[in-house]
């Protein structure tokens, strides 16, 4: 057994884990650990060597690398500790960690943690497509990374599967290679992924999109031959008639992200059934006292500077925690037309921050905080799109929290 | 032309357990498998019960083979280290009519000798598995669940380290009688054998025409399968069966706890024309969903996570009734030529007694002296089942154990190379993960495929090109993003 005593353990190195750690050396915290389970640090972002990252946090677009170096550089200039191709196997109550690497088994005693394990991709089976097993069925990020770190090409003649970021991007990616990208599908009536990577990834490539549509058959024996496209209607129930068959050897897929807690949901944090990340309060604390979590375990981000933002103020909170008694709480509720609201609890008053999704795309709306049926803060937006994460620093007083229990976000016409 | 004196057709779990069986033997044995590893079949899409002999009509070979193969499974697992719980099988009543069909099933498994059977309450059956209400159960404590992939794998090597020849990718094109003994054709070159044994499943009566006129059909039978996340593993501890359907002599879908713990539901019985069509569909997905429903009320819409199929041999067609008995023979036109036909449920838990009666019939053409060398490869214990020290003692001798590159199931590289190096040669990512599980988890190889094809490059030396998913020409990739130019 290796062991470690430190202040706080970052379990990820990649762009959370990365901003948590220095934010929180510069707030005093110098005894840190991070530990991630790869033999680079920064997560998916080698991997994304497009550009378009950095743009709201500095100014001017960045690869996925080149943002990462910036972290990275930080990291490396404070000293900070880093365990590289280690694995967490777990942690319990009393945050103490198990992991495990080529020198052996490590306990680590740490005051406080920061969740920042990222997330994984949806697979075939989250959406049940039925038909054969063949190969050549890939998830995007998968074959994002054969392609761009392990220069392998997974497919000739592709058809990608739902219409996330990833997906997007790699439909270009794929073209750019020399690949057919015969059409990307989506269930819904709007596209999932960001607005301006439909135009820069499908549009200026005149890939097409076809929305209400799904795939409802998988054939191949050995590799993929093809795949059945159908539309659907507004009950999302298959429209017979309109099935076709699209000749393919690769089906990629972009179905979403979960944020990945094995680690939390085996100790007992709670977890919140929409976001899929844990539950936190205004510190991005979670029901475990001093273990924090940000990045696409809390919520799956659209950019990586917002998420970079708010992981820095889960790293500033772990170096400044202290236990404290909670005495009152007020329950944030999500209402009529949104989906999340992040925190779902606060604690403590201050200017608070929230992170918020609606459910559906919408022009000209308001976005109204109520507490027992009292509006006590109103924005109006010109549009709202689920793909567009929503961020919005409202008051919270102290006698908010003390009189009341719940406090309802809602859209409001 | 390379000769032997047994071949077997088919690495199925039939096929494995005769080549075990035989590999105790001084005889020369080669098994011909068309898929890219053993259990490729039926074999592996099956719900992994040891059954226990009620289900079978009295003085049937099938209840012959069940109960005897059951009595021999705990002692195999001990030996060759597959896993076996002996988890017990409730078959429950929903009404007082289904009572009275407790009552059958429980005196045609009496009369089988299967032992401590006993009807309880529906009440009674509550406190065991209160998910589950019933009238009335019959449970059946010598009812059991393996992973038949597992045990199938563990034959098959086994037998391969006592020297039996295992040749993947092989298929037997086509059978001549000589005069003392065959000559296989196959897509791998022809070899001569004094016996030949027919244990390809499904694919049973094809194999029978290349030598003789077939006096029996075969009717597929596809079964699909559901696979719930390991999230709801509580939802029952034992086997929980429906009483049977009077018709398609099938078992009626039922849910069955497995080692790993996720939940099977299944199977589905549908008769189809193509016996090599196991795809799945939807329309069976939601019957499956409604019919687990039946039995398990609490069941929720979405802990699905994994859906596959399997196709049963059926020697009687749906106008027949469904059932016909398992055929172990020889064939009197053909001396010789060993014949396993209609080899379905319970095939898993009749294989070891099988492969018993199959080694008695050679043994009165051909002298079986034992082999003072037979050795046995136990199933070595994983990584994520164990303690700090054993864990600690690994990483010290190969640094490998302490690389973890499945991050849902907690496999090492380590356990990668040793899956790879199994010593039937099979190298599909299949073979990887049905020996160590990685890729087996929630995200389905998001993070191990990469590790994956990073071992198989760097440490077998594997051209990309070649590497498949499961079978003979289920390729992965087609080349390099840019090839290197020799300047």
């Amino acid at each position: 057994m290796i062991n470690h005593n430190v202040d706080i353990t970052v379990i990820g190195a990649g762009p959370a884990g990365l901003a948590a750690a220095v934010s929180a050396y510069e707030r005093g915290a110098k005894n840190i650990l991070i530990i991630d389970r790869n033999s680079w640090i920064g997560g998916i972002l080698p991997q994304c060597i497009h550009d378009g990252f950095g743009v709201e946090e500095t100014g001017h677009s960045m690869t996925g690398p080149e943002y990462a170096d910036i972290y990275i550089d930080m990291v490396k200039k404070k000293n900070i500790n880093i365990l590289k191709e280690t694995m967490v196997l777990r942690f319990d109550k009393d945050k103490k960690i198990t992991a495990v690497n080529k020198d052996g088994l490590h306990n680590i005693k740490t005051k406080s943690i920061i969740l920042a394990m990222g997330c994984r991709e949806k697979t075939r089976w989250s959406v049940l497509i039925p038909g054969d097993r063949p190969s050549g069925i890939y998830t995007a990020g998968v074959a994002q990374t054969l392609i761009n770190l392990y220069n392998i090409m997974p497919g000739r003649n592709v058809v990608i599967l739902g219409s996330g970021d990833v997906g997007l991007i790699m439909a270009r990616r794929l073209k750019f290679e020399g690949a057919n990208v015969l059409g990307v599908i989506e269930i819904l009536s709007f596209a999932s992924g960001l607005p301006r990577n439909v135009v820069q990834c499908l549009d200026d490539y005149d890939i097409p999109l076809f929305l209400n549509h799904t795939v409802t058959y998988i054939k191949g024996k050995e590799r993929l031959e093809s795949v059945t496209i159908a539309q659907i209607d507004k009950k999302m129930n298959i429209i017979s008639g309109t099935e076709k068959e699209i000749k393919c050897d690769t089906l990629l897929l972009s179905l979403g992200l979960i944020p990945e807690n094995e680690l939390s949901k085996d100790v007992g944090i709670i977890i919140d059934k929409i976001t899929g990340g844990p539950i936190v309060n205004q510190n991005l604390e979670t029901s475990l006292p001093g273990v924090f979590a940000c990045g696409n375990c809390l919520q799956v981000y659209d950019t990586v500077d917002i998420l970079s933002l708010d992981a820095k103020y889960a790293g500033k909170n772990a170096a400044n925690y202290k236990r404290k008694k909670v005495n009152h709480k007020l329950n944030v509720i999500p209402g009529k037309g949104i989906r999340y609201v992040i925190p779902q609890i606060i604690t403590a008053p201050g200017k608070i921050r929230f992170t918020l999704r609606v459910e559906k795309p919408k022009l000209k709306t308001s976005i109204r905080f109520t507490v027992d049926s009292k509006e006590i803060y109103k924005k109006k937006l010109p549009f709202v799109n689920p793909a567009n994460m929503i961020e919005i620093y409202v008051d919270i007083s102290n006698d908010l929290i003390k009189i009341s229990k719940k406090l309802e976000v809602a859209l409001f016409d | 032309m390379k000769n032997f004196q047994v071949a077997i057709i088919g690495g199925g779990v039939i096929g494995s357990s005769i080549a075990w069986e035989l590999s105790k033997y001084k005889i020369k044995v080669i098994v011909f498998e068309k898929g890219s590893d053993v259990a490729s079949g039926a074999s592996k899409a099956n719900s992994g019960v040891i059954h226990s002999g009620i289900n079978s009509p009295y003085s049937s070979l099938k209840a012959h083979f069940c109960v005897e193969g059951n009595k021999m499974f705990q002692t195999l697992s001990n030996m060759l280290g597959f896993s076996l719980k002996w988890v017990g099988k409730y078959v429950i009543a929903k009404n007082e009519e289904e009572t009275k069909e407790l009552e059958r099933l429980k005196s045609v498994g009496k009369k089988n000798k299967v032992p401590n059977l006993e009807i309880i309450e529906g009440k009674e059956v509550k406190k065991k598995e209160p998910n589950v209400p019933c009238v009335a159960a019959l449970y059946v404590p010598t009812a059991g669940i393996i992973l038949p992939y597992e045990f199938t794998i563990a034959l098959a090597e086994n037998a391969a380290v006592n020297d039996v020849k295992f040749l993947l990718e092989t298929e037997a094109v086509g059978l001549k009688k000589q005069k003392n003994s065959f000559f296989i054709k196959t897509n791998k070159g022809d070899f001569s054998t004094e016996t030949v044994i027919n244990a390809s499943g499904v694919n049973c009566r094809e194999i029978v025409n290349m030598l003789e006129k077939p006096d029996f059909h075969v009717f597929p039978c596809r079964g699909e399968y559901l696979v719930l996340d390991k999230n709801y593993y509580n939802l029952v501890h034992s086997m929980i069966y429906p009483v049977p359907p009077k018709e398609l002599g099938v078992l009626g879908v039922h849910i069955t706890p497995t080692i790993e713990g996720n939940i099977l539901l299944g199977p589905s019985a549908e008769f189809i024309e193509n016996i090599n069509d196991r795809s799945t569909t939807r329309n069976m997905m939601e019957t499956l969903l409604y019919e687990a429903k039946e039995i398990l009320p609490s069941l929720p819409d979405k802990a699905v996570i994994n859906a596959y199929s399997g196709i049963r041999c059926k020697l009687a067609s749906p106008a027949e009734g469904g059932w016909a008995d398992y055929r172990v023979e020889e064939s009197k036109q053909t001396p010789g030529f060993i014949n396993l036909l209609g080899i379905e449920s319970p095939g898993i838990t009749a294989a070891p007694a099988i492969a018993k009666e199959v080694t008695k019939i050679i043994s009165k053409s051909v002298d079986l002296k034992t082999k003072t060398d037979f050795k046995i490869i136990k199933k070595k214990k994983r990584f994520s089942q164990m303690n700090s020290k054993e864990r600690s003692d690994l990483i010290k001798k190969d640094k490998r154990w302490g690389r973890i590159i499945c991050r849902c199931e907690h496999v090492t590289e380590a356990e990668v190379i040793d899956a790879f190096s199994n010593p039937l040669g099979a190298q599909t990512i299949s073979a990887a993960k049905y020996r160590c599980r990685a890729g087996m988890g929630r995200c389905q190889g998001g993070f191990c495929t990469q590790h994956i094809v990073r071992i198989l490059e760097n440490e077998f030396k594997t051209d990309i090109k070649k590497m498949k998913l499961s079978s003979t020409n289920s390729h992965l990739f087609f080349s390099r993003t840019r090839e290197k130019k020799n300047d």
